[in-house]
Formats: structure tokens, C-alpha cells, sequence
């Protein structure tokens, strides 16, 4: 009953008859948009021009549209072409298409020079509004902590060690491991080159001084932002996706209160406790290789490192990780609550997420060199 | 092209479905024929939405056999399950548009995907497809995160018609559209089954469309169908459930 469609050009007294016949569907579109394509060059050759759908064996949209257009192709001034033969069915169909209006033109702008830097202007405006995003988002944040110390009760204890344990518990084994290996590289790394110079034992300070004042926090505040900003930005996106947020606001909960708050506050604890154990198991790892690969015995690594570190080094590093937890918190926090309607959104405020607080957490880092270094610690 | 009436486009043997240790399905029996609007209904959390996501292939089932189109899914090679796929559209409860695509991306993108058309037609077909689901053309450049509940229900049915499928499973088609709307929906989708010889199998919990659009109604009770039949057949059961949904003052409503 399907065949191949067909349209056959049919002389009847003056008149002539476009024939269709076969099946008018969907798998046989592309051929029957040539077929209709050549039909529509007809356009007033004949003064009387007209469709014949009664052989059609199969009708559907796309066969009912096609046939629609030809229709309004042969159409001449007010003298509409006729379609005939068409079943009840099959006419219901096509007075459905009938309907359709020409369609609306799919607009995409055109790559121009003026298009690319008007996109570039955009981009170091859009840099300003981060930071003023930023400094909005620290003030809410502050205004909410001062709400929740007046009134202690509104505190969410549970939630925040939820966060605790998601940030700072579940990260041990990771920066714990990554840390190690950091330590164990740049001692090997110093070894090989300070032996050169006689100067093994050397390596002792390098790794202290480096690893309790820079690398210790610096890998385990972007480890951080990689690991729990990504995360904090995609529930707090998919909570906007899905109206949840709008949802507290409504039954009188302020979302920052309720979200940001705990989520910021058990970063801002998570993270000097993780830079702490990183720093140690870069320590450990990096004696460890001092031992093996460079022959320097524990007690001499001890010694040497009580002598190369002060307290100073370990409060400049320490120091640091709060703030950069807090950067990294609220970068995560502004992004979540920026995200729209769409998973293409979600992904695009992920990515500039952590791309934003690594960002951040170098500059950070930067500002602190400066200040340590000027007040001379 | 008369449909044949006799003929199962679904048929579902002894299926169990099971989520840890409760069953939701215990081998249920169902035949779809071909070109029926089948209604399917059943009390909140019965396991409609299952037993449909299980036919589509969605959720796993511990036993049993499925039969679409004459072709058994569990045996079915990659390419006859794609053929068959191709044959049956999907409107999910919620919609599921990509939210990353255009309206007109989204109903364009199983049309792209099967078929080699011009873009002018594939621009025409979705003003055609919208048109036919009552949306203007205008639509066609939003994001579904800038459509209201109704109007994405609308797209959704309209993305699982983009190909022209001979069977369409409906979750819920007409809950969040206003009644006009609803009855608008219950039309086009009797209209499509009349032109294109539809089979469509409906999980809904509006009356209306029961008396208005269904040909046959199921319904869903204990992991079992529990009755089948016309809706002379429903008003005339003697189930307690049956009794109470189909003599309820809603029922008595749409009735009078």
C-alpha cells in the first residue's frame, strides 16, 4: 500500500492536474521537497492548475505541508489552486496545515569585527560587575552573619556541619595524597639540583620555607575551589533551576541566611584544617624522599627544619586560609544564585566558578606576599 | 487507510517491576491496539508513569516480555530498537525540552536527526507542528525556561509528533493546562488519530479527556490492570476504586 511518492502531470481539458500519488511521509520528505520544488516552477504557466491528492496512499504533516505549499505556489492572485480528491481524513489534516504562516526567519547574528569587539568590551565590562557581584554578595553575607548573631537561635548548627563534613572531612584523603606528592616532588626536584652545589641539606629549608608559607595553602585553596566551590555552585544553580530558592523566599526565609551562611562558614573552618594537614603531609612526604633519595637521616631533616622555619612562616600560611576560603565561597555563592533557566547556563556558571576562584586565590595570594613582606614577616 | 483494530501495536506479558523490596508492578497484562486512544489511569503512585517508562525501555523490569510494534524490545538488535524508536513519540510529565535549545531547536532535533531536509522546510514543519498544538510562531525562538507550564507541555507534544510516530505516549498531558486548553488537547490529539491513524496511550487523571478523548480505559491497581474497557464498562464496575472515580462528584460533573 506505501510506495515511492510520485507527482504526475496530467492534461484534463484545458486544465491541467498535478497527480499525487504513493506515500506522503516523513522517510520520504527530502524527496518529496525536490518533487515539490520542481511543481512549483508551474507557477502560471496554466491559467488553470490543480492538485490531485486522490491516489495519495499515505498522508501525514510533512506530506500535508508540502502538498500546502504547492498549493500556495500555483496560487496566482486571488485565483487559489485547488486541491481535490483528498479524503475526509486527509483534509482535516491539510485544513490543520493550512493554517501555518510563513515561517519567522532563524536570525543569527553575523560574525563582524564590530561584533568581536563589541564581545571583548563586554567581557572587561562584565570583569567590573563581577566584583561589584562580589562585594555585594560580602555585604549580604555580613548583614546576615550580624542577624544571626543577635538572634543565635536563627543559627543552622546542622547545616553547617553537614557542610563541614562534606568540605572538610570527605576532602582528607584527596589533599592529603595530593599534598604528599607535591612535597615528595619538590624534594626530589631540590635534591637533584642542590647536590650539584654540595648543598643536600639546603633542600630542608626550601621545602619548610615553600611549603608552610605558599604551596601548603595555595594548592589546597584551589584543590578547594575545584572540589567544593564547583559543588556549591551546582546546588545552588539546580535550586534556582528548579524555583527552590524563590520557594524560601516566599515563605519568608532569607536565602543567603539559610544557604550561603553555613555553606561559607564550614569553608572558612575547612579550609585552614586542610591547609594544615596538607602542609604536614607535604612535610612528611618530602622527608620521606630526603631519607630515601637524598640520604638525609630524620633526626638531621628535624634539626635542620627547626632551624630553617619560624613560627612566622607557618602564621603567614595559615593566615591566609580563611580569606581565600571566604573568596572562594562567595565567587561559588554569586555564580549558583546567577544561574538560569537552562543546563547550558548551570555549566557556564560551574566553569566560571572555579575558574573565578582559582583566579582569585592567586591575586589573594599575591596581595599577602606584598603585606607580609612590608610589615617584614 | 482504515486501522486495523484487531491488531496490538503494544503488547505487554507478565511484566514485574521491582524498586528494592517493593513491587510496583506483579505481572501485568496489557494490550494496546492499534489506532486506540487508550486512557490510563489509577490511584497516585500506583505505578502509571512506571509501567510507561518500563514499555519505553526506561526502567528495568524483573520479568516478563514487551512487544512494540510486533518487535520484542528485550531481543531486539541496537538497529530495530532505533527503528522503533523512531515510530513512537514521548511527552514526559514535566516536558524534558533541552533547556540549552530554542523551541525550534527542540523540535527540529529528532527531525535532523532521521531525515536530511532543507532548513526551510524544517523551519516550516515547526511552525506547522507548533500551529497544530495551538502555539504561535513566534514561540519558536524562546527558551524553555521563558515558556509558562502550558506552553511547554504544548512544545513537548509538539517535539514527540516532529516525526509524524504512529504511537505516542502521553504522561499526564493535560494536568496544568487550563480547561479550554485541555479540551483543545483532547481534540488535537482525536484529530491526529483520525488523520494519521494514531495509537496513543494516555496516562491521565482528567475525566474529561477520559470521556472525550478515550476510546478504551485501563486502570491500574495492585501492580495489575484491574479493568479494562470502554467507559460504560468503568461506570458499570463494581471495584470500590472504579466506583468512587468514575461516580465522584467530579465524575458526576463532567457527566451531567
Amino acid at each position: 500500500m506505501s510506495g515511492d511518492p510520485t507527482l504526475e502531470r496530467v492534461a484534463q481539458g484545458d486544465g491541467l492536474a498535478l497527480r499525487a500519488a504513493g506515500s506522503w511521509t516523513a522517510p520520504f520528505a527530502a524527496v518529496l521537497e525536490r518533487i515539490v520544488a520542481d511543481a512549483e516552477k508551474l507557477k502560471g504557466s496554466r491559467p488553470d492548475i490543480f492538485i490531485d491528492a486522490s491516489q495519495v496512499s499515505r498522508l501525514d504533516t510533512f506530506g500535508a505541508w508540502l502538498i500546502e505549499r504547492l498549493r500556495r505556489s500555483l496560487t496566482v492572485g486571488d485565483a487559489e489552486a485547488k486541491i481535490a480528491g483528498l479524503s475526509a481524513n486527509y483534509a482535516s489534516l491539510v485544513d490543520e496545515v493550512r493554517r501555518v504562516k510563513a515561517a519567522p526567519a532563524d536570525v543569527s547574528p553575523p560574525l563582524t569585527i564590530t561584533g568581536m569587539l563589541d564581545q571583548i568590551g563586554r567581557s572587561v565590562a562584565g570583569f567590573g560587575a563581577t566584583i561589584v557581584q562580589l562585594v555585594d554578595m560580602l555585604g549580604a553575607v555580613l548583614a546576615a552573619a550580624g542577624r544571626v548573631i543577635i538572634r543565635p537561635t536563627t543559627f543552622r548548627f546542622a547545616s553547617t556541619v553537614h557542610h563541614l563534613e562534606q568540605v572538610a572531612w570527605r576532602a582528607v584523603p584527596i589533599v592529603g595524597l595530593i599534598t604528599f606528592l607535591i612535597g615528595c616532588i619538590i624534594s626530589q626536584q631540590g635534591l637533584f639540583h642542590f647536590r650539584r652545589f654540595g648543598a643536600d641539606i639546603f633542600v630542608v629549608d626550601m621545602l619548610g620555607v615553600l611549603v608552610l608559607r605558599e604551596i601548603g595553602v595555595l594548592l589546597v585553596a584551589i584543590m578547594v575551589a575545584g572540589r567544593s566551590g564547583s559543588a556549591y555552585t551546582a546546588e545552588l544553580g539546580s535550586m534556582k533551576m528548579r524555583e527552590e530558592i524563590d520557594a524560601l523566599r516566599t515563605m519568608g526565609f532569607d536565602p543567603i541566611e539559610v544557604l550561603v551562611l553555613p555553606r561559607l562558614l564550614a569553608l572558612i573552618i575547612a579550609l585552614p584544617i586542610l591547609a594544615f594537614l596538607g602542609a604536614m603531609a607535604a612535610l612528611y612526604g618530602g622527608g620521606l624522599v630526603a631519607w630515601l633519595y637524598g640520604g638525609v637521616e630524620p633526626e638531621a631533616f628535624l634539626l635542620r627544619l627547626r632551624d630553617a622555619i619560624s613560627i612566622d612562616h607557618f602564621i603567614v600560611g595559615m593566615v591566609k586560609a580563611p580569606v581565600m576560603a571566604a573568596v572562594i565561597g562567595i565567587v561559588a555563592c554569586v555564580e549558583g544564585l546567577a544561574v538560569e533557566g537552562s543546563a547550558e547556563s548551570l555549566g557556564q556558571h560551574t566553569t566560571s566558578s572555579v575558574v573565578k576562584g582559582i583566579f582569585f586565590v592567586i591575586v589573594m595570594d599575591g596581595v599577602f606576599a606584598i603585606f607580609f613582606a612590608s610589615i617584614g614577616m | 487507510m482504515a486501522p486495523d483494530i484487531s491488531d496490538a501495536i503494544i503488547r505487554v506479558r507478565d511484566i514485574t517491576v521491582q524498586f528494592g523490596a517493593t513491587r510496583v508492578l506483579d505481572g501485568l497484562n496489557l494490550d494496546v491496539k492499534r489506532g486506540e486512544i487508550l486512557g490510563f489511569v489509577g490511584p497516585s503512585g500506583a505505578g502509571k508513569s512506571v509501567l510507561t517508562r518500563t514499555i519505553i525501555g526506561l526502567v528495568p523490569k524483573v520479568a516478563g516480555q514487551i512487544e512494540v510494534f510486533g518487535i520484542d524490545l528485550d531481543r531486539a538488535d541496537a538497529r530495530a530498537r532505533r527503528g522503533v524508536e523512531r515510530r513512537w513519540g514521548i511527552l514526559f510529565q514535566q516536558g524534558a525540552l533541552f533547556s540549552s535549545l530554542t523551541v525550534r531547536q527542540n523540535i527540529q532535533f529528532p527531525v535532523r536527526e532521521y531525515l536530511h531536509l532543507s532548513q526551510r522546510l524544517l523551519d516550516e514543519i515547526v511552525v506547522a507542528k507548533l500551529g497544530m498544538v495551538g502555539l504561535r510562531p513566534e514561540v519558536a525562538d524562546r527558551y524553555p525556561s521563558e515558556l509558562s507550564g502550558g506552553m511547554i507541555k504544548r512544545v513537548a507534544l509538539a517535539r514527540a509528533l516532529a516525526l509524524d510516530p504512529e504511537l505516542v505516549f502521553l504522561d499526564e498531558p493535560t494536568s496544568g493546562l487550563d480547561p479550554i486548553g485541555a479540551g483543545d488537547f483532547d481534540e488535537l490529539v482525536r484529530t491526529l488519530q483520525r488523520t494519521l491513524g494514531l495509537t496513543v496511550f494516555m496516562v491521565t487523571h482528567d475525566l474529561d479527556s477520559l470521556y472525550t478523548a478515550c476510546d478504551r480505559i485501563a486502570v491500574l491497581g495492585n501492580g495489575k490492570i484491574i479493568a479494562a474497557g470502554s467507559m460504560a464498562d468503568m461506570q458499570a464496575s463494581e471495584h470500590p476504586w472504579l466506583r468512587a472515580y468514575f461516580h465522584g462528584k467530579r465524575a458526576r460533573a463532567v457527566m451531567s
